[in-house]
């Protein structure tokens, strides 16, 4: 037999905090589903998209001393994809990429970012390295012009330097084909 | 037909689930036995129903018929016999009838082992249990069939990612899923209690060897996972801090908590509401982690594809059984009797801030988890919380609790004197710290978080012996609990040695290196032989040879491999290594670099091994404890 207790309930205070909590995540959640519910999550449409790319400058990761920006990209269509060592999520598009990028079609250039020099060029050398050119950002310079969000997310840029389509996360067949590929094409054709 | 009779198989167990979950808890409602007595049969036809469909996914696999879309997806005709059957739980359907059978296998052990409980809590805690499987068998059906057909069906299946072709991948998910799906039954007994009104010491004394189990399995499961990481990734890292990660490493900080409130309110009385909130916490978050894992919510190594139905379907059911538990609580909590009371200078109180910095943690980690989200939601741009964040955060709340582990043991319940454990203890804690400088002038580098290490690991170890002395001194002897609870906490120590000084004295160099050049290392050499073809069952592979020499002798011949996969040409690393107490050598493959070199990576990681002997000896002491013969005795007194 348990003593008997004056039944008083949890601070009202407590309860509210805790509900109010337990809510918030909830919805914070509900957000993170709807979000990756979107095939790709662009959901948030970049801004930048229809606009011309960021002007930018960075060193060559594998020759610190030329620098390298939008000024010399321009003229033919580039793919910017934003990467790093520390990016698990890289590690998992990297095949993905190196496929598309193998085909030659059009420039793919690495955008390392808060990285260090020798995780990267390990990084690339283990993984191989599919990058017409690597420009290293490590005090992320750029990307807020860029509106990066998190690593990967890849950019598709024209001849005349603006941004025609982004996505956000990994890279896969499925984004290539149906998204990357047909935006591509548009660009080629010129319009 | 018999991916048919696999889907028929689940559904019954669905219907058998709803059984489960309404009849015993209306009958302990309305205190009708034969009503509660479905309870214990149900249990055992959904083990036997979920363990069916399980083997006739496992016979696809193994007879490879690719007419199932989720064999042809995830196996190939070269993948070798034992892959077959990892296969299984290989990707998201699979690996989510796993979760649900070992659900239904903890849910068969209450039923047998709880004769000795009152038949109305029996069918409450199966009830709770019934619901939980209830919501995983209905997920698994409508959103995630494993058995649905690929017609026409396809000639070769798409490889199981070669990621996980691994012996460490073959028990991790199992051991991870056991940790998490036992959480579940010290949350159905939270339940039962709080629908009930009061907890009986007599029900915690059962319950707690359950949580020791299920924790123990966490224990291993995370372990696995970080020792997978370090030798297949071919990075050389045991713990990333990566979203997953941290949703495994949650509920194991709360069940840890757990572990000891319950002790507490078991032998004293005191705060049985915070150990059921807690209870209610762990399997809270081992749902929270099913739910990112598989709603590809936050990207990771373990997200593999975003599928917004599953999600909203977790997310649903974690609303409901998180909030109805919760609401539960709020409503009951404040009934339950607070227990004994107690001075600061007790067990109570430290066992109390053992709790508080445990949880502390946990939150830590589900804020900087959840935070990019939670910038996303706000607009603020996105954000990426990375180890830095983790890593200084986590220290400076585990400082704190390894300076209090040693003294847990040694005060007393409810009061003692402060002076007289000092006394105790305080010839170690000099010890320790003289330990702790002869190490920060020893170390060639990272000397302050060499310090740290072996000043804490000395402090926790022999404090920890310090107890064992004073015990077998005064009584001559320790229970099985005491003895679990020594390795646990000398788990820590280990732990802590490896966790530290391999993050402070890793050593690694990157070079080039042409057959028969070699490479120095303080007292290791490594010289290159050369790297040859090698033909595995579904893969080609460069093997590397390379002999590590260590104060001019031989020490090992390692075979770092670089595999490429007949199926996806995915290019995988096998590191090649040699195991040693005092520190591993690591050795990966790069890429050739023309006339014969290659890159070549090579690591030396002191101590890197006595991260997982830690957490082997920390889930060895969880399943000692929980074989005390105390929680057994309760059990038979009852029954006779």
């Amino acid at each position: 037999m348990n003593t008997p207790h004056k039944p008083q309930g949890l601070p009202v205070v407590a309860v509210v905090i805790g509900a109010l909590f337990f809510l918030g995540l909830l919805g914070l959640m509900l957000h993170g589903v709807m979000r990756s519910g979107d095939a790709d999550r662009d959901v948030l449409p970049s801004a930048l998209i229809g606009k011309p790319a960021p002007e930018f400058v960075l060193p060559v990761l594998h020759d610190p001393s030329v620098q390298m920006g939008s000024a010399e990209l321009r003229g033919a269509p580039y793919v910017l994809n934003v990467w790093g060592s520390w990016c698990v999520a890289c590690r998992e598009e990297h095949p993905v990429l190196t496929r598309f990028a193998e085909t030659r079609r059009v420039r793919v250039v690495g955008y390392n970012w808060k990285d260090e020099p020798e995780d990267a060029l390990r990084w690339l050398e283990q993984f191989g390295n599919p990058f017409f050119v690597v420009l290293a950002d490590y005090e992320g310079r750029y990307v807020l012009d860029w509106g990066v969000a998190g690593a990967p997310e890849t950019f598709l840029v024209d001849g005349a330097g603006v941004v025609r389509w982004k996505h956000t996360g990994p890279l896969t067949e499925q984004v290539v084909a149906e998204r990357l590929l047909p935006a591509l094409e548009q660009v080629e054709r010129g319009r | 037909m018999l991916p048919e009779l696999g889907q028929v198989l689940m559904a019954l167990a669905l219907l058998v689930a709803a059984l489960q979950a309404l009849l015993p808890l209306a009958g302990a409602h309305r205190g009708e036995p034969r009503l509660m007595a479905v309870a214990r049969p149900a249990s055992y036809a959904m083990l036997a129903l979920v363990g069916g469909a399980f083997a006739l996914l496992t016979w696809a696999f193994v007879s490879q018929d690719f007419s199932v879309r989720y064999v042809a997806t995830n196996s190939n005709s070269l993948l070798p016999m034992v892959y077959r059957y990892t296969a299984v739980w290989g990707s998201h359907e699979g690996s989510l009838l796993l979760w649900v059978l070992v659900l239904c296998v903890w849910n068969a052990l209450v039923a047998a082992f709880s004769r000795a409980l009152p038949q109305a809590v029996v069918a409450r805690v199966l009830g709770v249990l019934g619901i939980v499987a209830c919501g995983f068998l209905a997920f698994l059906i409508f959103t995630s069939n494993p058995f649905e057909r690929l017609l026409p069906a396809a000639a070769e299946g798409r490889d199981l990612n070669p990621l996980l072709q691994d012996p460490g991948m073959i028990i991790h998910p199992p051991m991870q899923y056991v940790g998490w799906a036992g959480f579940s039954v010290p949350f159905a007994f939270a339940i039962a209690a709080l629908l009930d009104g009061h907890i009986d010491a007599r029900w915690l004394r059962w319950v707690r060897p359950w949580t020791n189990v299920a924790w123990a399995f966490l224990t291993v499961g995370i372990a696995l996972g970080s020792w997978w990481a370090y030798y297949e990734l071919g990075w050389g890292g045991w713990w990333f801090w990566d979203p997953v990660e941290n949703a495994a490493f949650m509920p194991w900080l709360v069940g840890a908590a757990l572990i000891h409130s319950q002790a507490v309110t078991e032998k004293r009385g005191s705060f049985p509401g915070w150990t059921l909130l807690l209870a209610i916490a762990a399997f809270s978050l081992s749902l929270m982690g099913t739910f990112l894992v598989r709603s590809g919510v936050l990207t990771s190594v373990h997200a593999f594809a975003a599928d917004p139905s599953r999600g909203l379907f977790i997310l649903v059911f974690l609303g409901l059984v998180i909030g109805g538990s919760l609401l539960l609580y709020a409503l009951r909590a404040g009934r339950l009797d607070p227990g004994a009371g107690f001075r600061p200078a007790s067990r109570e109180t430290l066992l109390l801030l053992n709790n508080l910095l445990l949880a502390s943690a946990c939150a830590m980690i589900l804020l900087g988890t959840l935070y990019p989200l939670l910038a996303d939601a706000l607009e603020l741009g996105k954000i990426s919380v990375g180890p830095p964040y983790f890593g200084l955060l986590f220290f400076v709340l585990m400082a704190p609790l390894l300076a209090l582990v040693p003294l847990g043991p040694l005060v007393r319940w409810q009061r003692d004197q402060a002076s007289k454990v000092a006394a105790l203890l305080l010839p170690w804690l000099g010890l320790a710290l003289v330990a702790g400088a002869v190490a920060y002038f020893a170390a060639p580098q990272g000397s302050w978080k060499t310090a740290a290490g072996v000043t804490g690991a000395a402090w926790v170890g022999l404090g920890t012996l310090r107890f064992v002395w004073a015990r077998l001194r005064n009584s001559g002897r320790l229970t099985a609990e005491m003895w679990g609870m020594v390795l646990a906490h000398l788990g820590l120590a280990v732990f802590v040695v490896g966790a530290l000084l391999v993050e402070a004295q890793n050593v690694q160099r990157e070079v080039a290196l042409k057959p028969g050049q070699a490479l120095e290392l303080g007292r290791y050499a490594f010289r290159f032989e050369g790297v040859d073809q090698l033909r595995g069952p579904n893969y080609l592979a460069d093997r590397g040879h390379v002999q590590v020499l260590r104060d001019g002798r031989p020490l090992a011949l390692l075979h770092p491999e670089k595999r490429a996969y007949a199926s996806g040409g995915q290019v995988m690393t096998e590191a090649g290594i040699r195991p040693g107490l005092a520190a591993d050598v690591y050795v990966a493959l790069g890429e050739s670099l023309g006339d014969g070199a290659w890159a070549v990576r090579v690591h030396v990681k002191p101590f890197v091994r006595w991260i997982w002997g830690g957490a082997a000896l920390m889930a060895l002491g969880g399943l000692v404890a929980a074989g005390d013969r105390r929680f057994r005795r309760a059990t038979k007194e009852k029954t006779a």
